[in-house]
């Protein structure tokens, strides 16, 4: 066992551990925070095959961003555990099912010709120069574009429901418009009259 | 300090002596970037104190000083503050989660100093030369959001998690503009690595800095900045008149300390980054004799310097502002101006070779 392979097990160990506690503990912020170990577990295991644009862009998006909102939202939620418990074992068997369907799933794929230490070749250690975006960013804008641009018209499209569902104009709200109110000129507010000065009787 | 390698590979094998050799050596090199820092640290909120008080027509501390010299009156002070500080009390609020409480504070100077890695000081003076570097800040500028998060959430008060919400959604919004600021810069070196970038910016003088074709970018940049280390006039998450200091209203002592630290180490990355991506790091502003004898370094404090007494100046004239404010001029004004020049570089930098290569835009585009 040499250093990076200390490296990676204890990453490995704590990805699992972690990853279990997302889905074991009782405290939604918990398991929230818990998956925000997990990224970063996931991410420092990219970096050990090199890959550290992608590793960084774990990072970047997920820790640094989705899991953010994500904690927003968990953090607010005022959550009844015994609420949330009732009716578990009425529903047990139908969920049983489901997470058996799922495992099958998953195990068609995994188990499948395509996965498989044998069917993907080793890493190759490249050179410090070696710039993993450069190659990642060619790849994607020239054998891929097609898929990758379709990927981000879709974020798009959410992205526009997204906002068009929660967009509601009001014509009853008070509140102050920015932009109305630093475009004001003198004008519009103040009128400099000239008027001859008066005298008292 | 490469002459020691041998003896670890004697002692430990040649398997695990170089890694722990390599160990060694870096966390001795990262002591050696942490130490002048918060020393830099523990002297900003020194001169913040003095030049907001010159400011205002006040002395400022001009008490405590080392050995009784009298010239020295008011330099004690930053370090009587940190003694003072280590000798109070850690009040964990009942109904707090202990754990989460007590790791806050350390989620939020983390990021601030793991940052550094990246930072090269001169051509050849950096701990980590890795080449997705300028990803490597922005991912760890926005670890620093969790600190506030997790410190207005395990709290268990309304007033922290007021104060935890206002700043984490003032920080993820100027997150954005600030990385739409940075691909410009990386779209005019055409590199991720923050050596690369202050190479590209090399020339005969400051015009070829980025700072003149990314202007726009530079106070997009900067002033999301700002909003990001939670400053005045950004500083609503602190707000001292309405929610009293927001999501570290229940800390005390050290605990407190380490958030504001933290805070100062955050403003002097981001004047390091603006200096480094913008006024061209280590380079002298004129490239002849007596300007580029005095080492980059120099150079480089200088400009952090400079971009942290904007910081400063800033808090000394302008008001607060409002929470609404704050939001439209995030996402309705930096993040279109950021668009807009996004589109306009690549439009420059897909012009005919002859264009790019005549006067002005020679000067950044080669």
């Amino acid at each position: 066992m040499n250093l990076q392979d200390f490296v990676f097990y204890s990453l490995a160990g704590m990805t699992v551990i972690a990853s279990l506690g997302v889905i074991t503990l009782r405290n939604p912020v918990h398991s929230a925070l818990l998956l925000v170990f997990t990224f970063v577990t996931s991410s420092g295991l990219w970096l050990l095959l090199e890959a550290e644009f992608l590793a960084i862009a774990l990072v970047l998006v997920y820790v640094g961003a989705v899991m953010v909102l994500f904690l927003f939202v968990v953090m607010m939620l005022d959550i009844n555990l015994d609420q949330l418990r009732e009716g578990f074992w009425k529903w047990f068997p139908f969920g049983a099912v489901l997470a058996l369907v799922m495992a099958g799933e998953l195990a068609m794929v995994l188990m499948s010709k395509q996965f498989g230490s044998e069917n993907i070749s080793a890493v190759v250690a490249k050179s410090a120069d070696y710039s993993n975006t450069k190659e990642l960013g060619r790849l994607i804008y020239t054998d891929y574009v097609y898929a990758f641009e379709l990927s981000a018209v879709i974020l798009l499209v959410a992205m526009v429901a997204a906002i068009a569902i929660t967009l509601r104009y009001r014509t009853d709200k008070k509140s102050s418009n920015a932009s109305n109110q630093i475009a004001v000129s003198r004008e519009k507010r103040l009128r400099v009259i000239s008027m001859p000065a008066e005298k008292k009787d | 300090m490469d002459s020691l390698q041998p003896l670890f590979e004697q002692l430990f094998g040649s398997e695990w002596g170089i890694p722990l050799f390599q160990l060694i050596k870096n966390l001795l090199l990262i002591v050696a970037i942490i130490v002048p820092l918060l020393l830099a640290v523990a002297y900003l909120t020194f001169a913040e104190r003095k030049i907001i008080a010159y400011m205002q027509v006040r002395v400022g501390p001009n008490r405590v000083t080392f050995f009784n010299i009298p010239w020295l009156r008011g330099w004690g002070q930053p370090i009587a503050d940190a003694v003072k500080a280590i000798m109070k009390e850690i009040i964990v609020p009942t109904g707090a989660n202990k754990f989460l409480f007590l790791s806050a504070p350390v989620l939020s100077i983390g990021p601030a100093l793991a940052a550094w890695a990246v930072v090269p000081f001169s051509p050849e003076l950096v701990l980590a030369d890795i080449n997705a570097g300028l990803l490597y800040i922005l991912a760890m500028t926005s670890l620093g959001v969790y600190g506030v998060i997790i410190a207005g959430w395990a709290s268990n008060s309304k007033y922290a998690f007021l104060g935890a919400m206002r700043s984490a959604a003032q920080v993820v919004s100027y997150e954005l503009a600030m990385g739409f600021a940075l691909v410009c810069v990386l779209m005019m070196s055409s590199s991720l690595n923050l050596g690369d970038i202050v190479a590209g910016q090399q020339g005969s003088s400051f015009l070829n800095w980025y700072l003149i074709p990314l202007f726009p970018m530079f106070l997009v940049y900067f002033i999301s900045g700002v909003a990001e280390t939670n400053r005045a006039p950004f500083d609503v998450a602190e707000g001292e008149s309405e929610i009293v200091a927001g999501f570290h209203v229940d800390y005390s002592g050290m605990a407190f300390t380490v958030f504001f630290l933290a805070e100062y180490a955050n403003m002097i990355l981001v004047a390091t980054l603006t200096s480094i991506m913008f006024l061209g790091g280590w380079l002298p502003p004129v490239d002849i004799t007596p300007f580029n004898l005095i080492p980059g370094m120099v150079w480089l404090l200088l400009k952090v310097a400079f971009m942290l007494f904007f910081f400063l100046w800033f808090r000394a004239t302008f008001p607060r502002y409002r929470y609404d404010q704050i939001m439209r001029l995030g996402w309705k004004i930096f993040i279109p101006i950021t668009l807009v020049w996004i589109v306009l570089l690549g439009m420059v930098m897909q012009l005919p070779e002859n264009i790019r290569q005549s006067f002005p835009l020679n000067l950044w585009f080669n």
